[in-house]
């Protein structure tokens, strides 16, 4: 493998469950590469597949009415069917993964430092006594204040920030080289939010791990991503460079994004612009466009799936000819960001 | 954690002394019957009544009968019984705790194992053909009446294949102590231990089930798998343990109260002295004295179990300890 080959390259990824209402399809069909040492933001509403296009990466999609196809090559490895002793081989120790919610992502029953040592004594030949030792050094390094102590308490005696900082200590036990968070820092308040993120952030530089941050919030990705990619109705709808996609958004869902963001500074808006309408039923997507029947720029060509195009790397899946499309970024930020 | 448990302690004498009041009204102060006719028995004699009445301070206030009483069962230890002339009520109650402990123990053994085995497998298989007749059985074993049970093991091996290899090596009916004979003992029990156990089989091989499935769908679970380490250890280290808790629950509660004579059938139908067979003999001739012993026995156990549950708690489920 060469250096610069990517680490992750997934292509047309589809998750699919049967249900009732027919084949559902969670992600409809995504390709996307993560370099090593990138940090990858993935941006979309409730139910836009983000979660499910992780865990389909983590191989933790084990519902028995779920379909998995597609390719997701890590390291040069297919990961789409792979058996699980293979699978074990290479999650936990070469791709690690961070959890939405800490107050339940760890067993109840078992010690922070017995959970963490679990996971390096499965991957590598170390007595207790060292794994606990990696252990206390994790939770240190993930800026934990007693490490000695916490290693030793149970998950109910930390605080939401802690688990998820005891979360984190763990999945990097192995220096993966690849890291998935799933909306590491919702069930955080914002100060924790913060160091969390300053914390993955600083992973790249001292572990040179990759991360794929899967979250809804747009502020979390300014601060820490190189890029962006923006997921509805299980498609990407736009993907890019953090600072294009932010200076020149090309997709009408993403300004609805941005617009729903309150500005920092000038004028207080009376109320802040909402995109009208709900997210679709994945059992029932609208035909062509998803985002076409809450799309205010919805024309004749929305009938017909768009591809994601572009140039300079910053790709966006719209029918509306781009230099139109500048003129309404124009016209939508003046109205909806004052900035 | 000395201090919960002192305090726990306190908590079931107070307890045991509630029930003992509730057991004493019940018998002693419930209108508009005279306890000294129920104590004397069915066609007493009018000097025996007298006498009752006289021995147990039945002219005398409440209070004054319930410590005569409470003496009598815990500090002389002479209560009697009239119906069976004369029968010292304490030994006969003491001599029974082996037996039903031996029955309850052995079967306890069975079933916590046989339990976790069915359990476990039917939740790690889940929806497959050996989880649905793994199902099917325990089903079958917890509707099984446990003296039919009995009674058709007894059938099958005191009489119809009695002089076969296969159960020529049964003793017949009734208990051989532990300390005279090891191995008679447990040929002795053998066959109860198994027809006790197969009801709770069934129950806690069903609600471990139910108790895994659950468990497996939590978020924990997804992280345990997440670290690689392999399903059965994600299924025992992390799913079975987390599942203990509702199953020692359960298991403190049902020990508690078939060593507090809740084996019963169990005994009767195999001609076990225990504490169950003694209640219900006791309850047949309407033996008061004896009905009061056993319940406020029964009451200790389950008190007792319940102690024991806790404590247990506190090393199955960390979040135990920090209450208090």
């Amino acid at each position: 493998m060469s250096v610069n080959a990517p680490l992750l390259v997934v292509e047309g990824l589809t998750v699919s469950f049967r249900s009732d209402a027919g084949l559902v399809r969670a992600v409809a069909g995504v390709s996307f590469a993560v370099e090593q040492r990138e940090i990858v933001g993935v941006v979309g509403e409730s139910g836009s597949g983000k979660s499910q296009t992780l865990l389909a990466i983590m191989g933790l999609i084990d519902s028995p009415n779920a379909v998995v196809s597609g390719s997701i090559r890590f390291m040069g490895q297919e990961l789409v069917g792979l058996n699980r002793r293979a699978l074990d081989a290479i999650r936990g120790r070469q791709i690690a993964m961070i959890f939405q919610d800490p107050m339940s992502a760890l067993t109840p029953v078992h010690t922070i430092g017995n959970q963490i040592g679990e996971q390096v004594r499965a991957h590598e030949k170390v007595s207790a006594r060292a794994a606990r030792a990696r252990a206390v050094q994790l939770l240190d390094a993930v800026g934990i204040a007693n490490p000695d102590r916490v290693v030793d308490g149970y998950p109910h005696q930390l605080s939401g920030g802690m688990r998820q900082r005891a979360v984190i200590a763990m999945a990097l036990s192995c220096n993966p080289a690849l890291l998935v968070a799933d909306e590491p820092t919702t069930a955080l308040d914002v100060t924790v939010q913060a160091q969390i993120l300053e914390l993955i952030g600083r992973l790249r530089d001292q572990f040179g791990s990759a991360v794929i941050l899967v979250t809804h919030d747009l502020g979390v990705v300014a601060q820490v991503t190189d890029r962006v990619m923006v997921m509805y109705g299980g498609r990407f709808v736009e993907e890019g460079r953090k600072g294009s996609v932010f200076r020149t958004p090309l997709h009408p869902y993403t300004w609805g994004l941005f617009g729903s963001i309150p500005p920092m500074d000038g004028e207080r808006p009376a109320r802040l612009a909402a995109i009208p309408g709900a997210p679709p039923s994945l059992s029932n997507l609208p035909k062509g466009c998803a985002f076409g029947p809450r799309c205010a720029f919805r024309h004749d060509a929305c009938i017909v799936q768009p591809p994601l195009v572009g140039g300079n790397g910053h790709r966006a899946a719209c029918a509306l000819p781009e230099t139109s499309r500048k003129f309404h970024i124009r016209e939508v930020a003046s109205i909806e960001t004052p900035v | 954690m000395l201090a919960a448990m002192s305090f726990r302690l306190g908590q079931m004498v107070l307890v045991m002394f509630g029930i003992s009041v509730v057991a004493f009204l019940i018998f002693f102060a419930t209108p508009g019957a005279d306890p000294s006719a129920r104590i004397a028995g069915r066609n007493a004699s009018q000097e025996t009544l007298v006498q009752v009445r006289h021995d147990f301070g039945l002219d005398r206030p409440l209070p004054v009968q319930y410590g005569l009483m409470m003496n009598r069962l815990f500090v002389s230890r002479d209560l009697t019984s009239f119906v069976n002339r004369g029968q010292r009520v304490i030994p006969a109650v003491t001599g029974a705790i082996p037996v039903t402990l031996s029955l309850v123990g052995g079967a306890a053994v069975l079933w916590v194992l046989g339990g976790l085995i069915v359990g476990v497998i039917a939740g790690a298989t889940r929806g497959t053909f050996i989880d649905r007749a793994l199902m099917i059985l325990s089903l079958i074993g917890v509707s099984v009446p446990v003296f039919w049970l009995g009674e058709v093991a007894n059938l099958l091996t005191q009489s119809r294949w009695h002089d076969t290899w296969l159960f020529s090596w049964v003793p017949p009916l009734g208990y051989i102590p532990l300390t005279q004979d090891p191995w008679g003992w447990f040929k002795a029990l053998v066959i109860p231990w198994f027809t006790l156990a197969t009801l709770y089989v069934g129950l806690y091989g069903r609600v471990l089930r139910a108790s895994l499935i659950e468990m497996m769908q939590e978020d924990f679970i997804r992280t345990a798998r997440a670290k690689g380490i392999g399903e059965r250890r994600v299924l025992l280290h992390h799913g079975l343990r987390t599942s203990l808790v509702a199953f020692v629950t359960m298991f403190g509660l049902d020990f508690g109260a078939l060593v507090g004579g809740g084996a019963l059938l169990t005994e009767v139908v195999f001609g076990l002295q225990g504490v169950g067979k003694l209640t219900y003999e006791a309850l047949q001739t309407l033996d008061l004295p004896m009905i009061l012993a056993t319940v406020i026995y029964a009451s200790f156990f389950v008190v007792m179990a319940n102690f024991v549950v806790d404590v247990v708690f506190v090393f199955i489920d960390p979040r135990a300890r920090d209450v208090r």
